[in-house]
């Protein structure tokens, strides 16, 4: 009986939290959706949004762009995490690679815009080879590079986790077993980090979704995402109603996309 | 048990301790007592050493806090719980917190000095007689040009900018009323229009300046402009002039066909408590050689007749920030449109962003 009282006040605090910082907010947005400029209940947010080919297109960009920045990622993460599970003071090089997100976003960006820019270092470098000044800046290119690098830690943490995890024997014996190294990583390692792989998915995609801020200063507004409407609608508009919908709109797509990156427990998986 | 008391304690200490900040910071954002001044001012938008030169000739003290949006401070001072005595709106908003009656109305008999005001920038549209409002700064929307690439002639008007030849070379400023604006100058329409196929032919055109706009960014323009990231760009003249004045090459040039003329007047919000110090301060700022010093500190264009005659020549015949009578009469001042056509504005805005690759 105390245990479970306990147990209770031990709630509170967490509870609380959800309550003030994650329900209620969420709430409000859901509330704000169904408003429209003069305070009335309305469905017509939801119409506009569906309706209009702009922000679906907005939509589909996103998502496209997510896509890019999330795949990117992965390709990098992965095999970085991997090496770094095999060095000898991972934990160092893993803290250097933590190092960055330490780092203001915002500062992160403008030191890109001065490596970028026409007189930047990169130019300087194209300028000594050879190739001579490109047009660096307001490119997709540079828009999901500067994203790849701000996302790559938050990919690198949950598959490095994983690979630790990873019971050295497993790979031993399947070695054993004659299969080759490709063969190895396709059926042993690659099933058996796959959650780590889910949960770097997930940090990094929906982030991605509504990144704002580099679709400006990186992208030059070449890049229109859900986050850039947000923005408009509340700073400019002042249409919270619509601004409130893109934003419902946002957190049903998260929460498709952490059922489907979320770990099955049904399958039963992989023994460790 | 004993664990979870203390946390319990913990959390309650922090309870307090947010309180009394919260308690503190909410007493500082205005101060209630008597022989001080509360200043709610864009960020770096008055000389320091006025509001110094201020308090040692009246004794009131002043406290400056920044604002970054006119809707940002539109939202602060409806909300209440502060106690600002001026606040600097620009036109439109003025137009707009007069409708939400979050203004006062001046007392014009205890005002010295608004003589000194140039009369083609009172008695504006969003303020008829000033009955709310005393102008501080104006200026424009203009075209930035570098000298080392563009020639002057072929950047005087707006139509210029559609030109191939300028494929990849143009920066817009990230703000909708400004760019539609100026594509519906282009067109000889309103830069207030609220008729909708207007607006969406100004977009198409706006399409079709897309292959030159190389980006579209908020403040970074200045600094991309500093640094020859891109030859041309369209940026208010305030902008213009921080450029100008690291990148000798820069130069301003206003469109005679016209523009937008902007203002940041002087309003007493609602929240207001000391009213000697606000007409004192008033009184001090309507002062030409308060004004003149201001003025030249900033680089905005003052609206003071008598504080321009105080100007450096060179300031004061600088035809790019003080245009010509002819251009002047060209102008346009935005009005505050209805939510509803702001959301147009604001979609048809979007989708030029969105079709701009």
């Amino acid at each position: 009986m105390k245990s479970k009282t306990n147990n209770l006040f031990y709630f509170i605090p967490y509870g609380l939290w959800l309550l003030l910082f994650v329900m209620a907010p969420v709430a409000l947005i859901v509330y704000h959706s169904f408003l429209n400029l003069n305070q009335h209940f309305t469905l017509d947010n939801y119409i506009t949004y569906f309706k209009s080919g702009t922000y679906l297109m907005m939509t589909l960009n996103s998502l496209w762009y997510a896509l890019l920045i999330t795949v990117a990622t992965l390709l990098i993460s992965y095999p970085t995490a991997y090496l770094l599970s095999n060095l000898k003071h991972k934990q160092l090089w893993l803290l250097l690679i933590i190092l960055p997100t330490w780092i203001n976003l915002l500062l992160k960006a403008y030191a890109f815009i001065g490596i970028f820019s026409q007189s930047g270092v990169a130019n300087q470098f194209l300028t000594f080879i050879g190739i001579g000044p490109q047009q660096l800046l307001f490119t997709n290119f540079s828009f999901i590079f500067v994203a790849t690098y701000i996302q790559i830690p938050f990919m690198i943490l949950p598959i490095f986790n994983s690979i630790e995890d990873l019971n050295q024997s497993y790979i031993n014996a399947s070695h054993d077993l004659g299969a080759t190294s490709w063969q190895t990583f396709r059926k042993v390692i690659w099933p058996m980090t796959l959650p780590g792989v889910k949960a770097g998915v997930q940090s990094v995609f929906i982030p991605s979704l509504s990144l704002f801020m580099l679709t400006r200063l990186i992208g030059g507004n070449k890049v229109i995402t859900l986050g850039t409407a947000i923005e408009e609608h509340f700073l400019i508009t002042m249409n919270w109603g619509m601004g409130s919908t893109i934003g419902v709109v946002l957190i049903v797509a998260m929460v498709v996309i952490m059922i489907f990156t979320g770990e099955s427990k049904t399958r039963g998986g992989v023994p460790k | 048990m004993k664990r979870l008391l203390s946390l319990l304690l913990g959390i309650a200490a922090i309870c307090v301790l947010l309180a009394f900040s919260a308690n503190k910071l909410q007493s500082t954002s205005g101060d209630s007592s008597a022989k001080v001044l509360n200043l709610y001012n864009w960020g770096d938008y008055i000389d320091p050493a006025l509001i110094t030169k201020f308090q040692k000739e009246t004794g009131y003290h002043v406290n400056v806090e920044t604002f970054d949006s006119n809707e940002a401070m539109f939202t602060k001072i409806k909300q209440g719980g502060t106690s600002y005595d001026l606040t600097v709106p620009s036109d439109y908003m003025i137009e707009k917190m007069r409708a939400a009656h979050l203004l006062k109305p001046l007392d014009k008999s205890r005002l010295t000095g608004f003589a000194n005001l140039d009369a083609r920038f009172t008695n504006q549209s969003f303020d008829p007689h000033n009955r709310y409002s005393v102008p501080y700064f104006w200026g424009t929307l203009g075209i930035i040009y570098n000298d080392q690439s563009i020639k002057p002639e072929e950047v005087q008007h707006w139509n210029d900018l559609w030109q191939p030849k300028f494929k990849n070379k143009i920066m817009l400023i990230d703000s909708t009323r400004d760019v539609l604006g100026f594509s519906l100058v282009s067109m000889n329409q309103s830069m207030n229009t609220t008729n909708p196929a207007i607006l969406k032919a100004a977009q198409a055109k706006l399409n079709r300046l897309s292959p030159n706009v190389k980006a579209v960014v908020a403040d970074e323009i200045k600094m991309y402009m500093t640094e020859n990231e891109a030859p041309l760009a369209v940026d208010w003249s305030g902008e213009a002039s921080e450029m100008i004045a690291n990148n000798p090459h820069l130069h301003y040039v206003v469109p005679t066909e016209g523009s937008n003329l902007w203002f940041d007047n002087l309003v007493i919000p609602k929240t207001a408590k000391h009213y000697k110090a606000i007409y004192a301060f008033l009184n001090f700022m309507l002062k030409p050689e308060n004004a003149a010093q201001n003025a030249e500190y900033i680089g905005y264009a003052t609206p003071n007749k008598k504080a321009k005659a105080l100007l450096p020549k060179s300031i004061r015949n600088d035809k790019q920030f003080y245009p010509s009578d002819r251009t002047i009469a060209n102008l346009q001042v935005y009005s505050d449109l209805s939510p509803h056509t702001i959301g147009l504005y604001n979609d048809l805005y979007l989708e030029f962003k969105m079709n701009h690759h």
